[in-house]
Formats: C-alpha cells, sequence, structure tokens
C-alpha cells in the first residue's frame, strides 16, 4: 500500500527559501504570487494490507523521524 | 577526567575537539556512531560536522544511531554532554535539548569569527569565565538559527539556561550582532539540570593563540574544575 507524504513548515515558522522563492517569481513577472511556502514530499510503500493499520505505520514514521513536530505538519493520503 | 568523542560518517570537527580536550590532558576516546556501549565517561562530546551529509534535517539521522541511545541514558544520569555546531543540532533532534535550528536567517553558510557574552558563568560548561565576560569564538554552520516556543523561551531566560548570546565586541547584545536569526540572539542553551550543554559556536577551534585565539580554553578548564 502506497502513500504520499506532505510535510509543510507551521504557520508561525520563518520560511527564508520560500520567501526566496517568492521574490524570485515576483521579480520574473508573476505578479499575481501572493504567497509561497516551501515544504518536503515523500512517497512511502509499506508492506501491510489493512488502510488503517497501514496508514498508522506510516504516521509513526512521520512521528519518529520524518518530521520534526516542532517545526513542521504532516498529512498523509493513500495513493 | 574520561572524555568521549562521538564520531559520524560526515563529522569534520571531531579531531579538532579530541586535540582540544587531549591538550587539556582529559583521557579521551573516540567512539564510533555504531558502538553499542560508551566507555566510562565524565564528559561526552557531540562534535560538529555534517553527518550524513545534513540529509532530511541537519543531525535527524545521527540522532538515530545506535550510540546516541547510549548518550541519551548517561544524559538522563546527569554525565555532561557537550553538543557542538551539528552535535547541537543532533542534541536538538533527540529531545535532550528543547527547539530545533533552522537556517541561517539570510541563507548563507557562514565560516567566520564572532563574539558572544558569557550570560550565566553558575554551571559546569563555563565557571572559569567571568560574568559578562565577551569571548572571540569561530562559528561555521548553515542552519544556526535556534528557534523554541515562546513558552519554552521565556523558560530558558527565566531559568538562566542560557549561557552565551551573539554580541558585538564590545558586549552589547544587538539585532546587528545575531548572525544568523537566533531568537535573542541565543548561541547556545542548556537542559534544565545544565549538565547538557548545546552551542554553535566552535570552542575548540580557540585553544592556541598562535593559531586562532584562546577564548575556548577556559571552556574545557572549567569541566575540569
Amino acid at each position: 500500500m502506497k502513500f504520499s507524504i506532505k510535510v509543510t513548515l507551521k504557520k508561525d515558522v520563518l520560511d527564508p527559501q520560500g520567501k526566496v522563492v517568492r521574490q524570485t517569481l515576483q521579480n520574473m513577472g508573476m505578479d499575481s504570487l501572493k504567497s509561497l511556502r516551501q515544504g518536503k514530499y515523500f512517497e512511502i510503500e509499506v508492506n501491510e494490507n489493512n488502510e488503517t493499520k497501514a496508514k498508522d505505520k506510516v504516521e509513526d514514521m512521520c512521528i519518529k523521524l520524518l518530521v520534526n513536530l516542532i517545526i513542521e505538519d504532516f498529512e498523509i493520503s493513500k495513493i | 577526567m574520561n572524555s568521549s568523542v562521538i564520531v559520524f560518517p560526515g563529522s569534520n570537527c571531531d579531531r579538532d575537539i579530541a586535540v582540544a580536550l587531549e591538550k587539556l590532558e582529559f583521557k579521551n576516546t573516540m567512539v564510533w556512531h555504531k558502538d553499542i556501549t560508551l566507555p566510562k565517561s565524565d564528559l561526552i562530546v557531540v562534535p560538529g560536522g555534517f553527518s550524513y551529509g545534513d540529509h532530511l534535517r541537519s543531525g535527524a539521522i545521527a540522532a538515530k544511531s545506535n550510540i546516541l541511545n547510549e548518550v541519551i541514558k548517561s544524559a538522563n544520569d546527569g554525565c555532561l554532554v557537550l553538543g557542538i555546531c551539528n552535535g547541537f543540532q543532533i542534541l536538538t533532534e533527540t529531545g535532550l535539548l528543547k527547539g530545533v535550528l533552522l537556517r541561517n536567517k539570510n541563507l548563507k553558510f557562514l565560516g567566520k569569527d564572532i563574539y558572544v557574552k558569557t550570560i550565566n558563568n553558575n554551571n559546569k560548561f563555563c565557571n572559569k569565565y567571568k560574568q559578562d565576560q565577551v569571548l572571540k569564538f569561530n562559528i561555521a554552520h548553515n542552519e544556526g538559527n535556534y528557534f523554541t516556543s515562546l513558552d519554552h523561551l521565556k523558560e530558558l531566560e527565566d531559568k538562566n539556561l542560557i549561557p552565551f548570546k551573539y554580541c558585538d565586541e564590545k558586549g552589547n547584545i544587538k539585532d546587528e550582532n545575531n548572525p544568523n536569526g537566533s531568537l535573542n540572539n541565543i548561541a547556545g542553551i542548556f537542559n534544565d539540570k545544565k549538565n547538557i550543554l548545546g552551542m554553535m559556536p566552535h570552542p575548540e577551534r580557540m585553544v592556541d593563540q598562535m593559531i586562532s585565539g584562546d577564548d575556548g580554553i577556559n571552556l574545557f578548564k572549567s569541566l575540569l574544575n
């Protein structure tokens, strides 16, 4: 079973990389750009056929390693 | 005093710290990250560098290595632990120190000498420094921008858990002397019991007047005191 994980910076955390990307796009003339935040994306496949169990395992992986909960949020979706 | 320096793939300040420790006559052992036991240590140093190429987040992979389980146990039993630069990042990833080190505010890797002010000298790591003493250290990092919750920041200030803050040559703590954007100019923090110190500047690079300066010596002398 395959899942995607979207990791984003929490709203109060500074995102200097996102800021530079936003400024660059604006400098390129993309005037309609209002805001931009940069994040991470993972695709994970697990050996588990029960969706709830599989999702729990992926969540465990997120909490224990993939995500730093002080600064990041995550969202798991089945692919 | 017995010390152990933990070595990860990508550590690059491990030998510098070993030289500094041996200069002050610590009995030092280098410990590989895959080892599962620590030699008897009064001080454990998690050195600077780029463990695992900073993959995922700086220090995140090293924080899950075999030997870190032993470091965590010893730290919780009161052993002195010093994390420098990448070592500080690793200690925050293990949870031994709260908070996180974000990318430098200006997105640039910083490699230069800076000044820090000794905010608290009443502890095992800084007792040979004078209160408010200004020290010249070197920094070399891309993620040194200390960030934590407002509650924890207040706790750090109220409980005097910040030994060093970035300042100018005269000891003025201002925004313009903050190289990386750290909250309140924080250059290093303690845990509650003050047996664990994490700091971004490198004291081990300042142990010889002939090379760069010797403001770092008293940190190691404090530990021996």
